[in-house]
């Protein structure tokens, strides 16, 4: 292109649409019970799938007999996933699966499967690593400065043991797809986070041409990072569809297959050393820390999170593996467990030292990656401010006679959020009519909505002007949405796409207005000359001069250039605060109010990015409070597949929230950051210092439950 | 094993009906959902012997009588989802604990994963889907909009049914009256500062319509 337009998003104070708050676009097809998840899905013909998974921790399939099964009327496919001679390295590992005209049906076959099993030993707990033997494994030594030197230097030194347990995505719409393969093309309305990728993956797991195979998908019921590639039910789905004739097949995964396959977060456990200055200075640190991803060993990720120039460090981590269902992404993964990790130990240190934790953060923010460090002390500031810190806060043990006793606590996060690599295509019509399409997915943090905004405020159009497509593989390629990337993405690429579509009408407009292409705008439904607002055309009189000629423009988000371009970059900060109320008879810990302070660089939709906020310390809470996947070490089984035992915070669990975008200038132009991520670190650590603040003493393991608090109170846990 | 401890199962029903699969029934949720299912369903079973195959049932959903063919076995939620493509309402827990299936029952909200569908016939059944007509929202569809209680949108179905039941038996409520009554539907994004906020809007804008109609 001659003239490469200027794709800066306009000043703050000039923008129309970006920056205000738009209700959610799919907003009324979701609280109207119209939207169509892909497992609400039933084409013609569809077949009902179900799954026989492994009972035991860990077995070797020594026979499998579908006879039974196949000749239920009804069945139209069995596939076995599992044959003779299979080592299953977790419970609910995949034995077989059965394809039939009602889903009773499918069900009732499955339990006519015959399998034998030969039992094999399993472990299946990581609290401890002393216990782990050969399953630990390790995953990595780091040596920073000089920590022995710097210890016996020390002025303080604390210590402290913390921990935090595997916990599980619980997506309220469980993994899986509908399915249909005919000979060699595949037709799939997948629940993903990754519309765009999905079909080169399965097109290397089925060896059918990436191109035959078709991507659809307009909702998604949560994903939280556990749902990117097509797992392994739509390898057996795509075989029972195969198998029974090319019907469509939908296999989705039963509640307690989804609780124990469905993705979980690794857990973190920690002995922390830290020595430093008595005001409040840390100059060493020392971490010998493991953890769990299941049966697949995934080590903690590195400490001192956020603090990471740190002059003297030494740090061992260790990845143990236990016969449990895989890890996968878990909003922000890793950073939950180094926050955790980290951030107690910090506040341990000031209490050691007998100072104000937020004064140790501001000061300790010093070894804070450079660009955040001013960030850090503002929002540590901000956060104390409206958490009315200095009124409330109490040293340890100070925190009332009676038995209920309020505490407060700090913790930190840092998150990317760059864009990913991704495309758009804007298209003008000549009838005025304008379509943005982009092969990306809403997973419900507002992608519709902002891409809409943007596209509205570079045409100077009106929202509903905009028709927008997306999820699905036929449209440019976007990326998964993941590590927050999605919004910086689409935002670049909208804005990208509809400039180089509005630099070609101008070149057919231009001399209409006797001016040169470059000279003009397109504001408030005009293609204006700059400076002169009176020599004019409306929008669709400046379209019907493209005669019978659609205009159709590509935008490019290129992570590597993106940043020069200023639309989107990466480096999000935030602080946050919990202020809780604890029995100190029954153990129960109840937040009063929560804090959130959290810079995202430029704010689309100042409304869903605090949906974003209040969505990600809601899940927290749930995390910090009540949630934990529990194994049995004698069967090797999860006791808690289910909802009822894996608990989820309600309406009422979670206090009073209080978000404040940190939207200042200097933020807003670095461009769009990620968000879905970055608020969802720091609460286990906010919660956990809050609720020893509390009570006086350190209460080492997430969650918070009666029987962790109790315990700690009791000596029981050092 | 002691008679009286025989005693204290649930009694089975006489009918000898196949409940395949069916452990479910236990453990009611908090808040504005019904209890007392597994006595309806025992007092409702029908003399003659139904099943283990499909039945032909009626149904009365959203004012109108559907009639299908199911097992006995089959939950109103597979009913509604599998049979009658109203997939409004979620099976997520299929136990009896998150309300994503939550539909209004007789005037009362139910989870229609712990509700048998033949046990559901003969009673007014309420879904998302007639929840109003055409396009237009119904006000709680509309708070929820309005207060952005929504993000995936997989729990809103069933949290706007259990709102609208909860507002039909508490017309005026408290903010604490919310976060007690709605304790029977969970999020996992997270959307409850929207909600608590679009059940006051929505019970503030019913009360007006009831006055001016
Ligand atoms: S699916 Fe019925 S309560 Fe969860
Ligand atoms: S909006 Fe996703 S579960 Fe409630």
């Amino acid at each position: 292109m001659a003239n490469t337009p200027d794709y800066h998003w306009p000043p703050m104070d000039q923008r129309k649409v970006i920056g205000t708050s738009p209700k959610r676009l799919d907003g009324p097809v979701k609280s109207s019970g119209r939207a169509k998840y892909t497992s609400d899905l039933k084409p013609q013909g569809m077949l009902f799938g179900a799954y026989l998974i492994s009972p035991h921790a860990h077995a070797k399939v020594t026979s499998i007999d579908t006879s039974v099964a196949e000749k239920l009327p009804g069945v139209k496919s069995v596939y076995v996933a599992a044959p003779a001679g299979t080592e299953m390295q977790y419970q609910g590992w995949e034995v077989a699966a059965v394809a039939a005209t009602t889903e009773e049906i499918a069900r009732e076959a499955t339990r006519k499967i015959k399998v034998e099993y030969e039992v094999l030993p399993h472990f299946v707990k990581d609290e401890d690593l002393a216990s782990a033997g050969a399953n630990a494994k390790q995953g990595g030594e780091r040596l920073v400065g000089d920590p022995d030197k710097a210890f016996a230097d020390a002025e303080a030194v604390s210590e402290g043991h913390y921990g935090i347990p595997v916990v599980t995505h619980c997506c309220l719409e469980p993994h899986g797809q509908v399915i249909q393969w005919m000979g060699d093309s595949i037709n799939v309305w997948p629940s993903t986070q990754n519309v765009p990728g999905y079909a080169g993956d399965l097109s290397q797991r089925l060896q059918v041409p990436a191109t035959n195979i078709k991507v659809k998908m307009d909702y998604i019921g949560g994903g939280f990072g556990s749902k990117f590639n097509p797992d392994a039910w739509a390898i057996v789905g795509a075989n029972l569809s195969k198998n029974a004739g090319g019907r469509p097949v939908k296999l989705y995964l039963e509640r307690n297959a989804e609780q124990m396959i469905g993705g979980n977060r690794p857990s973190a456990y920690a002995k922390i050393k830290l020595g430093g200055k008595k005001d409040g200075t840390i100059t060493a640190w020392q971490t010998d820390s493991w953890g769990t991803g299941g049966f697949q060993a995934v080590s903690p990720g590195q400490q001192p999170y956020v603090f990471t120039n740190l002059p003297n460090i030494r740090e061992v981590r260790t990845a143990v593996s236990v016969n449990a269902g895989t890890q996968r992404a878990w909003r922000a993964p890793g950073n939950q467990q180094a926050s955790y990790l980290t951030c107690c130990a910090i506040e341990d240190y000031a209490h050691k030292i007998g100072m104000d934790p937020i004064e140790v953060f501001k000061l300790n923010a010093q070894y804070a990656p450079t660009a955040r460090i001013e960030t850090y002390r503002y929002q540590l500031d901000k956060a104390a401010e409206l958490a009315d810190w200095k009124k409330l806060w109490r040293p340890r043990g100070q925190n009332g006679s009676g038995p209920v006793k309020r505490g407060l606590g700090v913790a930190i996060a840092a998150w990317g959020g760059a864009g990913h690599a991704g495309k758009a295509r804007a298209v003008i019509n000549p009838d005025g009519s304008v379509a943005i399409e982009t092969g990306t997915q809403d997973l419900g943090t507002g992608t519709r909505t902002i891409i809409t905004q943007v596209a509205a405020e570079t045409f100077g159009l009106p929202m509903s002007q905009i028709k927008l497509s997306i999820g699905t593989s036929e449209l440019p390629a976007d990326g998964g949405s993941g590590g927050s990337s999605t919004v910086g993405a689409v935002s670049t690429t909208t804005r990208k796409s509809s400039m180089n579509a509005l630099a070609k009408l101008y070149e057919v407009v231009a001399p209409s207005l006797g001016a040169q292409p470059e000279e003009l705008e397109a504001v408030d439904g005009h293609v204006r000359v700059k400076g002169s607002p009176n020599k004019s055309l409306t929008w669709q009189a400046a379209c019907r001069k493209l005669g019978s000629t659609q205009i159709a423009e590509m935008g490019e988000n290129v992570p590597r250039s993106a940043q020069a371009e200023g639309l989107n970059t990466q480096g999000a900060a935030g602080v946050q605060i919990a202020d809780v109320s604890v029995d100190t008879e029954t153990g129960i810990v109840k937040i009063n109010r929560y804090v959130a302070v959290q810079d995202c660089g430029l704010v689309i939709n100042p409304k869903l990015a605090e949906s974003q906020v209040f969505g990600a310390i809601i899940m927290g809470i749930g995390t910090a409070l009540f949630e934990e996947r529990i194994m049995d070490a004698q069967t090797g089984r999860v006791l808690n597949p289910d909802m009822e035992f894996y608990k989820l915070a309600g309406i009422a669990d979670i206090g009073n929230l209080v978000v404040h975008m940190d939207i200042r200038p200097e933020n807003d132009k670095r461009g769009v950051i990620g968000l879905g991520e970055p608020p969802a670190i720091p609460i286990c650590a906010a919660v956990g210092n809050a609720v020893t603040n509390a009570i006086g003493v350190r209460v080492p393991t997430i969650p918070m439950t009666p029987d962790h608090v109790l315990a700690a109170l009791e000596g029981r846990i050092g | 094993m002691s008679s009286k401890k025989d005693s204290e199962l649930p009694v089975p029903p006489k009918s000898g009906f196949s409940r395949r699969g069916f452990i479910r029934g236990v453990g009611i949720g908090s808040g504005a959902l019904g209890t007392g299912l597994l006595e309806t369903e025992a007092a409702a079973a029908a003399p003659a012997t139904l099943g283990p195959g499909p039945v032909p049932i009626t149904l009365n959903i959203n004012g109108k009588p559907v009639n299908l063919t199911v097992e006995p076995s089959v939950t109103l939620i597979d009913a509604m989802r599998n049979y009658l493509d109203l997939t409004g309402a979620k099976r997520v827990c299929d136990r009896a604990t998150c309300g994503a299936c939550t539909v209004i029952m007789a005037g009362k909200t139910v989870y229609a994963c712990t509700v048998l569908a033949i046990d559901a016939q003969g009673k007014n059944i309420e879904t998302i889907e007639g929840l109003a007509t055409g396009s237009a929202l119904h006000p709680v569809s509309k708070a929820f909009y309005d207060n952005d209680a929504q993000q995936c949108g997989y729990c809103t179905p069933g949290f706007v049914m259990a709102c609208k039941g909860f507002i039909d038996e508490h017309p005026s409520p408290t903010e604490e009256d919310v976060k007690h009554g709605l304790g029977g539907n969970l999020c996992r994004c997270g959307t409850y500062m929207g909600i608590r906020k679009a059940v006051l809007q929505a019970a503030k804008e019913m009360k007006g319509a009831v006055k001016n109609g």
